[in-house]
């Protein structure tokens, strides 16, 4: 589950994670109240209004912007919030942007240079142990820094036994060229970002940049945080987080309903069960000439009901033009998935783009069967190639 | 003079000097028949009073795997599905010799289940339960650096050695006793391939299902290590996905090792969209090198007969073998 930056940022804090502070606001009123509020709790006389939604690189889209008074983060905020934000991270439409981030100047000029650093924390899936991974390039898109420049780009693995230790948050900030208060700052930065990845069961913190000021402390300018979906049973109040304005409207349905979804261009529909085979059709979609128009587990227990919403979610995409139902009966039974099918369609009734059914395992032959005879406009096959040669044969 | 013998063999058996090499070093040697669970594996089943568990023991069962008890915390003493309930797994050790555990215990407490088998000197752990946190998993696998086990999964449809020992919730319908061995990340697939391999005339050795989730006992590598030492596996079919290195680095291992064996792999995903997760918690393409394409390329690099459709896996191998 992915944070906005104003969440991130409040759970870095309550770590003790030096940030760059600010108040969200969903109306141009607000941004003022808040600019005026952070103006007498931090002194900073300049704003940086900054989009709320869950993309990267929001600054070229014109999502981030600096206000110098307080007519200029009513303005501002005026024009991001309702705006298609675009960034490269974003489809060709954009996000809708439903609320701002009003936060402090901190490139305040003062008696060092300012610099800025990228650090994220993430598993390393080779090893099967968390890593904080770190450069004196930030502010920049690290796939660039990693591609150009991959000297500059540094990791360091943490023991789960003992956690991080002292001498690594030493050698990090050693690394990043660091000294004096600067140093001693950013050792402390490391270990409260690490004791908070830890302790909030997270899956990704990106921080990118991690600011040293002007005046040498060290701070989360941005934060890009994710939970892992799996640990949030732990984390009650932050699965409350969670902003469904910010995700694809058909997969929060088919969330709720119990199905795993995700929604893409292609016109061809598909239901299957399991999440390996589910990738499969899509790719057998592809190789018989269409293009898979959504990734769909139904999971386990593909009864009528589950059947039946997916159908209707897969359905409301306009641009299906045909559906290949995919279903290896292991423990389920495919009669059952026929009958579920059979039933779905009767339910929904007037479909008009043509269903390929395709059932193997327990009771295949009884359920391609019930399919041949119910009447419907369903296309059978047992064999997994006699599926996808049909479906290039009506859409190839 | 025998009692000194004797007693000396009990310390260096307390002290684990008897205890197999680690996955990596390991040989044919000791290893008489088949990969991981065989008709002599003793399983017990943790959570085997909940509704998944029971369902599955019975279905192992039926199969001829000899499930010798379960363990569910403060059931024991009480029978079930014929079989004794134990409240720790070391009891079920103890009093039924089990070695060898499935685990259906939800994910909150799926990882202290796993950690309990490996202290209690279960030598396979097969880990069923969907959705345990990464966190639980990383403490896991530190944890049992040092033990001697095997652990595959979690997330995974378990390890079936046809006409032996099923141990998972794969349908022991569709396999028939072969020689090829599969490995594999997802379920269904898995399902997918044995079942061509039947309908091919191949049959199979051992399947193994690995699971989808970033951190997994028994890696890719491992497991077609295992096959490829197994002298009663002729040939390997490998299905992988998005994500991960894991099918490269076994591609790599396969070529160095010389093995003659042939390899058909498969690699799900060439169209999921960048940065999405497909289901399993593990399938989502991060950089150029995770793409299914990046693999195929290794993989055939390697010397692995890649095939672009799950629909060819059997045919293939036939063809190989023919």
């Amino acid at each position: 589950m992915n944070l906005h930056e104003y969440q991130g940022k409040e759970i870095l804090a309550s770590y003790g994670v030096g940030i760059q502070r600010g108040i969200v606001a969903s109306t141009p009123e607000e941004a003022v109240a808040a600019a005026e509020k952070l103006n007498a709790d931090t002194g900073t006389s300049w704003w940086v209004v900054k989009a709320q939604v869950h993309a990267g690189g929001r600054g070229k889209g014109g999502g981030v912007k600096l206000a110098k008074s307080l007519d200029e983060v009513k303005s501002i905020a005026s024009d991001i919030i309702g705006m298609q934000l675009v960034t490269p991270q974003t489809s060709a439409e954009g996000k809708l942007v439903h609320q701002v981030l009003v936060a402090e100047d901190v490139y305040y000029p003062g008696e060092s240079e300012t610099s800025e650093i990228y650090m994220s924390v993430l598993l390393n899936r080779a090893t099967g142990r968390n890593m904080i991974m770190y450069s004196t390039e930030g502010g920049m898109d690290i796939e660039a820094v990693a591609e150009n420049t991959p000297h500059l780009i540094f990791t360091e693995e943490v023991d789960f036994k003992v956690g991080l230790q002292g001498f690594q948050a030493r050698k990090i900030a050693f690394n990043l060229g660091l000294s004096g208060k600067a140093f001693k700052e950013m050792c402390k930065f490391v270990v409260s970002l690490y004791n908070a990845y830890d302790g909030i069961d997270a899956s990704l913190f990106e921080i990118n940049p991690v600011l040293k000021t002007s005046d040498d402390k060290i701070i989360a300018v941005d934060a890009k945080v994710s939970l892992d979906d799996s640990g949030l049973f732990r984390h009650k109040d932050y699965a409350e987080l969670r902003d469904k304005r910010e995700e694809d409207p058909i997969d929060v349905e088919a969330g709720d309903a119990g199905l795993n979804f995700v929604n893409l261009d292609g016109n061809v529909g598909c239901m299957v069960n399991g999440a390996g085979l589910a990738m499969a059709t899509m790719d057998i979609i592809k190789m018989a000439g269409g293009n898979p128009a959504n990734f769909l587990d139904v999971g386990g227990t593909a009864d009528a009901a589950r059947v039946e919403k997916a159908f209707r979610i897969i359905l409301q995409d306009d641009k299906v033009e045909a559906i290949l139902v995919n279903i290896f009966g292991g423990i389920v039974r495919c009669d059952r998935v026929a009958q579920g099918v059979i039933d779905a369609y009767k339910n929904i009734g007037n479909i008009k783009v043509p269903i390929i059914v395709r059932l193997q395992g327990t009771n295949a032959i009884e359920a391609k069967k019930m399919i041949d005879e119910s009447g419907l406009e369903v296309h059978s096959a047992v064999v997994l190639q006699e599926a996808a040669d049909k479906v290039k044969e009506l859409v190839g | 003079m025998v009692n000194t013998y004797f007693k000396n063999w009990c310390d260096k058996k307390s002290k684990g000097l008897f205890s197999q090499p680690k996955l990596k070093n390991r040989t044919n040697f000791y290893r008489t028949m088949s990969v991981l669970v065989n008709k002599d594996s003793k399983v017990i089943v943790q959570g085997f009073t909940g509704s998944e568990g029971s369902f599955h023991a019975g279905q192992m069962m039926e199969y001829g795997t000899q499930v010798v008890g379960g363990v569910t915390p403060g059931k024991g003493g009480q029978t079930h599905l014929g079989k004794p309930v134990f409240n720790t797994v070391a009891n079920a050790v103890k009093e039924v010799g089990a070695d060898v555990s499935i685990i259906f215990v939800p994910p909150a407490f799926a990882a202290d289940a796993i950690m309990e088998a490996a202290e209690a000197g279960i030598k396979v752990i097969i880990t069923i339960t969907e959705g345990i946190p990464v966190k639980d998993m990383i403490m896991v696998k530190e944890y049992l650096a040092d033990k001697d086990c095997t652990m595959v999964g979690p997330n995974c449809p378990g390890v079936m050695t046809a006409g032996e020992a099923k141990v998972g919730i794969m349908p022991g319908f569709i396999f028939s006793k072969g020689r090829i061995g599969v490995v594999s990340k997802s379920g269904t697939l898995t399902y997918e391939a044995v079942d061509q391999l039947t309908k091919a005339g191949l049959g199979q050795s051992t399947a193994i299902g690995i699971g989808g989730d970033p951190i997994i006992g028994t890696s890719m590598q491992d497991a077609v290590e295992l096959l490829l030492n197994d002298p009663e596996t002729d040939g390997v079919v490998m299905i992988g996905e998005i994500g991960g290195s894991m099918e490269p680095d076994a591609a790599k291992w396969i070529k160095a090792s010389g093995s003659k064996k042939p390899v058909v792999g498969f690699i799900a995903g060439e169209t999921a969209p960048a940065g999405r997760t497909m289901g399993h918690a593990g399938a989502i393409v991060g950089g150029s090198d995770d793409t299914a394409q990046a693999k195929k390329k290794i993989m055939s690099e390697c010397g692995i007969h890649v095939v672009d459709s799950p629909a060819q896996i059997g045919a293939k191998m036939a063809e190989l073998l023919g």
